[in-house]
């Protein structure tokens, strides 16, 4: 509970090699991911579409990511005129690092000894846990909307108002399911969280403990969050052309393709670290082979966001606005107060169907609640429309979702 | 000095120097990140970079939280107001194309700079006066508010607040929402201007849809 046991006597120098040691080893564990994930989005993208994908350069076409990165650093570096410099050419960067930095709070599984210091396989373990990926989600717009603004022209800056209303609208979902994680563990630590997910395949996993609701709104608000398919109104090619990197090239569009790439690996492990128990799985011939298991989740998670992106066409502004507000922050709400109702249970002697729902009165309590709320809600939704003259689809969209 | 304190940090084995020349570094980082931060913010010119130098403080002030244990502060502070309010503030910079320069030589209140420097030196002075005489503003890592007992800083944190400080925590809860609903209520146009009155419903786009408010002026 307490942290990494590589602290536990003190910092000396050792525990400071070993330290930076887990720190160039995540940074690079990230890196070779987005090479991979580049190519296995693109070759599973090609197959859903019933194409080959890139297939020329190395083996079965695996070295085209490095083939484009390295045509991307030899590129000219262009900066237009009307940018503001300085803030143009730090945008990259601060787009890079929250990516980067919030996969060191996922723990990888299991312990390791290192010259007699022991220590987590996981770059960090504080107390504020999981609070750290809220902290990295919510830093993150701020490349995109520095990248926008400081291009100097009006499709990026209207790529970066998108992201930033978007970025800023889905945090509260992704803060509710997360604190809903948290209610079921008892602790921020993600180490513990994914402790307390340990044993007993899918069975103990924080999806079924969680009633499997708010991991998915805890998916579609991570999506929405990276500005993946289909919430990708930010980098929209129709309307606005490429949106916040639109005047980027060279290495500095490089680090924005990396980022992307690199938020959609963090967030997967961290999707897998509070709702699929991490690295937890069966054991193979005695053996806990939690880094295993905890790659073919990742494979199977990030499977999965190939194919949303590959079937789901993206979603009108309106309907990105509506689904936030006044689908599923509802929603995550009602479910935190229904598990907390569930969890704030008495265990009291008895039997009998009376008893048992006597025991969990706060949880069936905060259920009923919540469906009169929701249906409250929704014919406040209703009657707004009728009142302000939205409620006719056509004209509706004309006004508000044509415009940003 | 670097040297000595290089030597120091090898020939000790306890890492007793180690972990103070963190400690230290941590304060130090933090410290020239917060006055960085409030000098960019009065003295660029250009309102977007003010607010990202305000970003700038606002890690540093986090950055200290975490040196004096104050983890759960330093999360919020950064997922509020770096992750929220300031994007909040650019948006609305972005937004109303107030992103020029600003012109510092035409003050709106005569005395409004001597009496800035003036508040500014008084509360340096207080500042200054305080670390001299009570313990607690020393500089030192936090003696009063030492945690005592089991258990994090960040669940003793929450065990306050949902028991003991329950009730001026549901208050805030309150206001904030009190606060929201009037916003609500006092940006929504009367039924009187056609043009607008239809836009209640999704704020921020609704602005967007107006070309007289969205201005883009790059």
């Amino acid at each position: 509970m307490s942290g990494d046991p590589l602290f536990a006597n003190g910092l000396n120098l050792a525990v400071w090699v070993i330290l930076v040691v887990k720190v160039v080893a995540v940074f690079a564990i990230v890196l070779l991911s987005v090479l991979f994930m580049i190519m296995y989005e693109r070759k599973v993208i090609a197959r859903l579409g019933v194409r080959y994908g890139p297939n020329r350069a190395g083996p079965n076409g695996w070295l085209q990511s490095l083939a484009d990165g390295t045509k991307l650093l030899f590129k000219e570096a262009f900066t237009p005129k009307g940018a503001d410099k300085v803030v143009y050419k730090i945008a990259p960067y601060l787009m890079l690092l929250p990516a980067l930095i919030a996969f060191a709070i996922v723990p990888l599984g299991g312990h390791i000894t290192i010259a007699h210091h022991t220590t987590e396989l996981q770059l960090a373990d504080p107390q504020w846990g999981i609070l750290f990926l809220l902290m990295t989600s919510g830093v993150a717009v701020y490349g995109v909307m520095m990248a926008g603004w400081s291009s100097g022209s009006k499709y990026p800056l209207l790529g970066s108002v998108r992201a930033s209303a978007q970025m800023v609208s889905y945090e509260a979902v992704l803060g509710l399911t997360t604190a809903t994680a948290v209610l079921v563990t008892g602790s921020l630590h993600t180490s513990a969280i994914v402790a307390a997910q340990h044993g007993g395949f899918l069975y103990h996993w924080n999806i079924i403990h969680t009633a499997v609701i708010p991991f998915i709104l805890f998916s579609v608000a991570i999506t929405a969050e990276m500005t993946r398919a289909p919430f990708d109104l930010v980098e929209a090619e129709e309307e606005i052309s490429g949106g916040y990197n639109l005047e980027y090239s060279s290495v500095d569009f490089a680090w924005f393709y990396l980022a992307e790439y690199a938020a959609l690996i963090t967030n997967s492990a961290i999707i897998i670290t509070l709702w699929l128990g991490g690295p937890d799985g069966p054991r193979i011939a005695g053996h806990s082979i939690g880094p295993v298991w905890f790659i073919i989740k990742m494979l199977v998670v990030l499977y999965i966001f190939v194919w949303i992106r590959a079937t789901l066409p993206r979603l009108r502004y309106d309907q990105l606005m509506d689904l936030g507000w006044k689908r599923m922050i509802p929603a995550a709400l009602a479910m935190l107060m229904i598990i907390a109702g569930f969890q704030a249970t008495t265990t009291t002697s008895g039997s009998g169907i009376a008893h048992y729902l006597a025991e969990r009165k706060w949880g069936f309590l905060a259920i009923v609640a919540s469906v009169l709320l929701y249906a409250l809600l929704t014919r406040a939704i209703e009657v707004g429309k009728q009142a302000t003259g939205l409620d006719d689809p056509t004209d509706a969209h004309h006004k508000v979702g044509g415009q940003i | 000095m670097l040297a000595t304190l290089s030597a120091a940090m090898l020939a000790d084995t306890s890492g007793q120097a180690l972990a103070h020349a963190s400690a230290w570094a941590v304060f130090a980082v933090g410290a020239a990140m917060i006055l960085t931060g409030a000098a960019g913010v009065i003295l660029l010119r250009n309102p977007v970079h003010s607010a990202l130098m305000l970003v700038v403080t606002l890690f540093g002030v986090a950055l200290e939280f975490i040196d004096e244990s104050a983890d759960f502060l330093a999360a919020v502070q950064i997922i509020v107001y770096a992750g929220a309010v300031v994007i909040l503030f650019l948006f609305v910079i972005m937004f109303l194309g107030v992103d020029r320069k600003e012109a510092i030589a035409a003050e709106p209140t005569k005395l409004q700079k001597p009496l800035a420097a003036l508040m500014g030196l008084v509360v340096l002075v207080e500042i200054l006066a305080l670390s001299r005489v009570d313990h607690w503003a020393s500089g030192a890592p936090a003696q009063s508010g030492v945690l005592n007992g089991p258990g994090d800083n960040v669940q003793k944190l929450g065990q306050a607040v949902y028991t003991g400080y329950l009730l001026p925590f549901e208050m805030t809860a309150a206001l904030l929402v009190i606060a929201v609903v009037a916003t609500v209520v006092l940006s929504k146009r009367s039924a009187g201007s056609p043009e607008r009155s239809s836009q209640g419903d999704a704020e921020l786009s609704g602005r967007a849809g107006d070309p007289e408010d969205s201005e883009v002026s790059l």
